[in-house]
């Protein structure tokens, strides 16, 4: 379709800002989860561990975050004599920005989306690979042993994990026969995806934790080993922005699970008993439980070696995941039962 | 504007705020934080001696496997997505036809395997 009439000046303008509006309605509200989350994930730690958390900065510590990102923003950015440094100042933006772009294509709500693009899928897929560039250059650039192995081992890891994650999508992609992040939820009306795919949610789960560098796959940081691996030679504000990057890719990767397998917006059905409360809430709600499993699971699991991390991913996973992919594209084509459009 | 550039737009508009906005914070630091450096402080952090060997110096090849084994699989989902969406229109032979290129991978998988490509220790 193309438009007839070639837009004026103004309505280009005006387009312009409603996108501008758009993007910052989901940027502010996004930073502000971030922060929290940093908050969360230390609070459900503190709780675990039968201790207080953070509780001096307001009340219950609820301004903890802020007084974390004032203070990084007024200390000194070191850049080592040695580091490549536009390499070095690149990284963390890159980081950064690729956390956020991907939400671009999230859906919040019934086609209340940014950009209702039909390979939304894809997209974050791409997004997400793309993630790893921001670590092997922030490791590379600093010029030092401990973040370069770092990078090393974190670039080795988000790659292995990938892999048994693009399976996984393909999975639910068989049963949606769209790549549209709409309709992947909207197929979940009957039932969501965790209950017949519930081997490859918990493979998805896993994965995201090790794509996100969480405990227990964090050895790229292994604070007893690497010291904190790619992010040593940072300070200031370029380590608040792998750091806000990490924790927006966190929240991203809890989107990503309620929208393939707990039905992103869709109300859980008691006989229609929760159906007044709109979606958006919905889908929050699946969001921060997800990302307080994540936690959770920070709270309980002892770190993994990193034998067993890629043993996990390559011998375990990977086959997994395959062979489910088989499965499922047998039954549904055994059966008849494929999506066909229409 | 057509509709393919209009719905890929506000991404690049996305693009533009969320690297503006990371240059920006990185800007602001280095003007409200004090900037006093000395060689100390801008040398390599090394647990407080200095560096034995030169920091881009070997490593281990079997990261270069990994990132080789993982292009092929990768690659492969590449290929699986566009098969995934369309297999309801393709059908039986469609089905047979991925079945046998996954079989020749997995063939490849098995040899890797069984070659030791996937042992760390």
């Amino acid at each position: 379709m193309v438009d007839a009439s070639p837009m004026t000046g103004t309505e280009m303008m005006v387009e312009l800002a409603l996108i501008v509006a758009k993007i910052l309605a989901i940027v502010v509200p996004l930073l502000i989860a971030v922060a929290y989350a940093t908050l969360l994930d230390r609070k459900v730690w503190a709780m675990m561990q039968l201790r207080r958390g953070p509780n001096v900065v307001g009340i219950f510590g609820l301004l903890q975050p802020f007084a974390d990102g004032l203070k990084l923003l007024t200390k000194e950015t070191i850049i080592p004599a040695g580091a490549n440094k536009g390499v070095f100042l690149l990284a963390p933006v890159l980081t950064f920005t690729l956390a956020m772009i991907a939400w671009a294509v999230i859906p919040f709500g019934d086609g209340l989306v940014l950009a209702d693009i039909n390979v939304g899928v894809l997209y974050l897929f791409a997004i997400s690979s793309l993630g790893v560039y921001g670590i092997i250059m922030g490791g590379w650039a600093s010029n030092s042993r401990y973040p370069f192995l770092g990078g090393l081992r974190s670039a080795a890891q988000m790659v292995s994990y990938e892999v048994s994650i693009g399976f996984v999508i393909i999975t639910v992609l068989l049963c949606v026969g769209s790549l549209n992040l709409n309709d992947v939820v909207k197929a979940q009306e009957h039932v969501w995806f965790a209950i017949p795919l519930f081997p490859m949610f918990v493979v998805f789960f896993i994965s995201a934790l090790a794509e996100t560098n969480r405990p227990p796959f964090d050895l790229p940081e292994a604070e007893s080993e690497l010291v904190a691996g790619y992010q040593i030679e940072y300070s200031s504000m370029s380590f608040a922005l792998f750091m806000l990057g990490e924790y927006a890719n966190m929240i991203l990767m809890s989107a990503m699970t309620a929208i393939l397998f707990l039905g992103g917006w869709q109300p859980i059905s008691i006989f229609g008993l929760l159906d007044w409360i709109p979606g958006p809430i919905w889908f929050l709600g699946k969001i921060f439980a997800v990302l307080f499993v994540m936690c959770w699971v920070k709270a309980t699991v002892p770190r993994y070696r990193y034998d067993q991390l890629m043993r996990l991913g390559w011998k375990v996973f990977l086959p997994l995941s395959l062979f489910w992919v088989v499965l499922t594209a047998g039954v549904l084509v055994g059966f008849g039962w494929l999506p066909v459009k229409g | 504007m057509d509709a393919l550039l209009k719905e890929y737009f506000p991404i690049l508009v996305f693009i533009g705020i969320a690297g503006g906005l990371s240059i920006v914070m990185i800007l602001a630091s280095l003007v409200a934080g004090p900037q006093k450096p000395d060689p100390e402080k801008l040398s390599a952090y090394e647990c407080g001696f200095d560096p034995f060997v030169d920091s881009r110096g070997r490593f281990d090849v079997r990261f270069y496997l990994v990132s080789i084994l993982f292009i092929i699989f990768d690659l492969e989902v590449a290929f699986l997505f566009p098969w995934a969406v369309s297999l309801g229109d393709i059908g039986v032979f469609g089905f047979w036809s991925m079945m046998i290129f996954l079989g020749v991978l997995t063939v490849g998988f098995v040899y890797e395997w069984k070659k030791g490509a996937l042992e760390w220790e």
